[in-house]
């Protein structure tokens, strides 16, 4: 941990901030755990004594990733996951803060979780963990969660994690409820009635493999239902991994409208199609599923024109038994942890998207979105941050992830983008080597 | 009593709701509720204004301080009282309100006072009877005199009205108290606000001219008067609110949350209070802030006042 006031100079670095849409060669000062001053001119003539020296070797410095959302499966499910081992690959990722779904069990829906998995964060000591607070009791979506008490505790913003809240007055009021306190909802939007029965995107591909599909519509569905009510309510709303060129028109034409609306998709979706599923491979079977390739083409455009907010990794650890199994039989997720920033740069190298822009999406706009004080590089902000060489390849090996749980839907992909270091409040979480990292 | 302009001053047949009600009515059953604390201070409480009239307490919903009240109310004025409730009514016999209602018109009685789970019960049964109605509370619609009791003990404490700022704290969608006295506070010249969480609030209170607050801390700063209503245990099962615990920790009024409201704000309730859940207990009893009490006793005076404005209207031979 950075004792307190110690200071720690970054120099030969391309600075990247998407706030300001700074993008040069330059230095940053840090001292004790925020960021006190950068720019190119910053130690022209040199860093003073006493300021510890980290060479970035022309490399990029960004603010550090802020995942909103993952599943750290503890407490419950420690076998796949645990909050000290997705910290682990958090930090890999070059992921200083990221919100964890309530989905546990228990669940987030008491403050004795919420102060549990603070204290877990607090003593594994490296990435910000931040907890949802279940949106109703249990996450079973019949009555509403105590949402000022878990707030208090320092729950960041309310969901059924994986479960979408389907009942529409109950929907109503939890958004009723959360605008009471000013607080924000997060909506798995898939329609169950039309999803349960589903294992993957209704299509071709279902139908000549024999397996259930889950139409399309099932998000568009529950995205306009959920439009209409946060018109009603005035409540702020989130729509999580968004899927389907439908579902990206809903937000489109709601943010057009000025509600209060925002939401993010993870790399399978704008990377992946359906063909993925290929031979049964349980490790494509996401929720909400991989859908068609024009499915794909909407998310990725819905990123691009901002429709979109954000990128969050989706990480879903799944251990070996819970997706060796028949398809329809596995559990669905995948992890995305330490992958999150090698596959959103893939915009970038396809030259779909600027760099800042690609930034853009995993900080800046989630900490807006949560009201983090970091996502940008500027004096101040918390020194949270990621050392990253865009261009270097690698192939995406699963049994090398610091994640208990390897189930990645891009195993073996060859990618472009290395996290070098990662830094939380000043301090080092991460670092891959020393070849990059001098002092 | 013998005000021959009484007719003038208060020209309805019925007490149905304060909407309908202009200020110089209801200031005009104030002040002669005003005048019925007095006697019902006396040892002899009784008059005899009412005398040889039949009043009928009709209540479809239980309630046993309202029900009295009334009752003490037209004891005190001299009617004979008959209290039916709806366990012992035809009701549960199958006979539709509009059959009551006529075998009610049947028995010749002057005054019906109705207490009923469905909003517009009273209005209804108002059109079918021959007698006064005075509304004891239906549904979720008006409570009048409940607004007006509220408006009396507020005037004898802080001596008028107007320019006072009133706090309606909890469960505003479901409560008839909230709707009288909005209406009331209003048309007599009070600011009001409403406090409570976004899903206790009806659609549009806006259109009320009220101030919405969800939170305690501004909906009480510079209160004169905090009214907190009960809130119905059923609405705590996750529907509405998560639990009792959340709700008393922003909601529930205690000595913190009362520390913006005026010095010598007045704190009131409809009864019966929920200890703990709407309002700290301590502060409940506290004989400083608390006037709860009052308001009971002024609500048998209200309520005389209500009957006999009402029987001076009254045709002096009924059925004539």
């Amino acid at each position: 941990m950075a004792s307190e006031g110690r200071r720690t100079a970054y120099v030969n670095a391309r600075l990247l901030d998407p706030a300001s849409g700074l993008d040069r060669a330059g230095a940053l000062l840090v001292e004790g755990k925020r960021i006190v001053d950068l720019g190119p001119g910053l130690f022209a003539d040199g860093v003073p004594g006493g300021v510890a020296l980290v060479d970035c070797g022309g490399a990029c410095l960004a603010p550090g990733l802020i995942d909103l959302r993952v599943q750290l499966r503890e407490p419950g499910e420690e076998h796949k996951e645990t909050i000290e081992s997705g910290c682990a690959a958090a930090a890999a990722g070059g992921v200083t803060s990221m919100v964890c779904l309530p989905n546990t069990s228990p669940p987030i829906d008491d403050v004795s979780v919420v102060e549990f998995i603070a204290r877990r964060a607090r003593e594994v000591g490296t990435v910000k963990v931040f907890a949802y607070g279940a949106a109703t009791q249990g996450c079973r979506g019949e009555q509403i969660a105590e949402m000022g008490i878990l707030a208090e505790a320092g729950a960041v913003a309310f969901t059924d994690g994986v479960r979408a809240i389907a009942n529409a007055q109950v929907m109503r009021r939890a958004l009723a409820y959360a605008k009471t306190f000013g607080l924000l909802i997060v909506q798995h939007a898939e329609e169950p009635a039309l999803a349960t029965s589903g294992v993957m995107n209704e299509g071709e591909i279902a139908t000549r493999l024999g397996l259930a599909g889950i139409t399309p519509a099932a998000e568009a569905i529950l995205l306009e239902r959920d439009m209409r009510l946060v018109a009603l309510t005035g409540a702020r709303y989130h729509a999580a991994h968004v899927a389907t060129a439908e579902g990206v028109a809903v937000i489109r034409a709601a943010k057009a409208r000025g509600l209060p609306v925002t939401a993010d998709t993870a790399p399978p979706y704008f990377l992946l199609n359906d063909t993925a599923v290929g031979d049964y491979r349980s490790f494509a079977r996401l929720s909400p599923p991989l859908r068609s390739e024009d499915d794909r083409k909407a998310v990725e455009a819905g990123l691009l024109d901002r429709t979109i907010d954000c990128i969050a990794s989706d990480h879903a650890p799944q251990d070996q038994d819970a997706k060796r199994l028949p398809f329809a039989q596995a559990e669905p997720g995948a992890v995305g942890l330490e992958t999150l920033l090698a596959l959103a740069l893939s915009l970038v190298h396809n030259r779909r998207a600027g760099l800042l822009d690609v930034l853009r999406l995993l900080s800046l706009r989630p900490a807006e979105i949560m009201g983090f004080p970091a996502g940008r590089l500027a004096p101040g902000a918390p020194a949270d941050l990621v050392l990253f060489d865009p261009a270097r390849p690698w192939r995406i090996e699963p049994e090398r992830f610091r994640s208990k749980s390897k189930n990645s839907p891009f195993d073996r992909h060859p990618t472009q983008g290395r996290v070098l270091r990662t830094v939380v409040d000043g301090a080092t979480v991460y670092s891959a080597g020393a070849d990059a990292t001098r002092g | 009593m013998g005000d021959p302009d009484a007719t003038l001053r208060f020209p309805h047949r019925h007490i149905l709701g304060i909407a309908g009600l202009a200020r110089d009515e209801i200031a005009f059953l104030l002040d002669l509720a005003d005048s019925y604390v007095d006697q019902n201070r006396r040892a002899d409480k009784k008059n005899a204004v009412l005398r040889g009239r039949t009043l009928i307490n009709l209540f479809f919903e239980d309630s046993t301080r309202t029900r009295t009240s009334f009752e003490l109310a037209g004891k005190r004025l001299g009617a004979d009282v008959i209290n039916m409730s709806v366990a012992t009514s035809a009701v549960k016999k199958g006979e539709t309100l509009i059959d009551t209602a006529m075998t009610l018109n049947a028995m010749h009685l002057d005054v019906l006072v109705v207490r009923h789970a469905a909003s517009g019960a009273v209005h209804l049964l108002a059109d079918k009877v021959d007698c006064a109605v005075v509304n004891a509370g239906d549904g979720s619609h008006e409570h009048p005199t409940q607004a007006l009791l509220d408006a009396l003990t507020i005037r004898r404490r802080k001596g008028g009205l107007e320019g006072l700022l009133v706090a309606i704290c909890g469960d505003i969608l479901h409560s008839r108290v909230a709707r009288s006295n909005m209406l009331l506070l209003q048309t007599m010249g009070a600011r009001v606000r409403v406090v409570a969480p976004a899903t206790l609030l009806p659609a549009a209170i806006g259109r009320y001219g009220v101030e919405v607050h969800h939170d305690m801390r501004t909906g009480l700063a510079d209160a004169d008067i905090v009214m907190m209503l009960r809130l119905q245990l059923e609405r705590m099962n996750g529907s509405f609110l998560p639990s009792i615990r959340e709700y008393f920790r922003f909601f529930g009024l205690d000595y913190a949350k009362l520390g913006v409201a005026k010095p010598d704000a007045l704190i009131m309730h409809p009864g019966p209070i929920n200890r703990g859940v709407e309002i700290d207990s301590e502060l409940a009893d506290d004989i400083n802030r608390s006037v709860i009490r009052e308001q009971v006793e002024m609500g048998v005076a209200v309520r005389m006042a209500c009957l006999d404005a009402l029987m001076r209207n009254a045709p002096s031979n009924a059925g004539g």
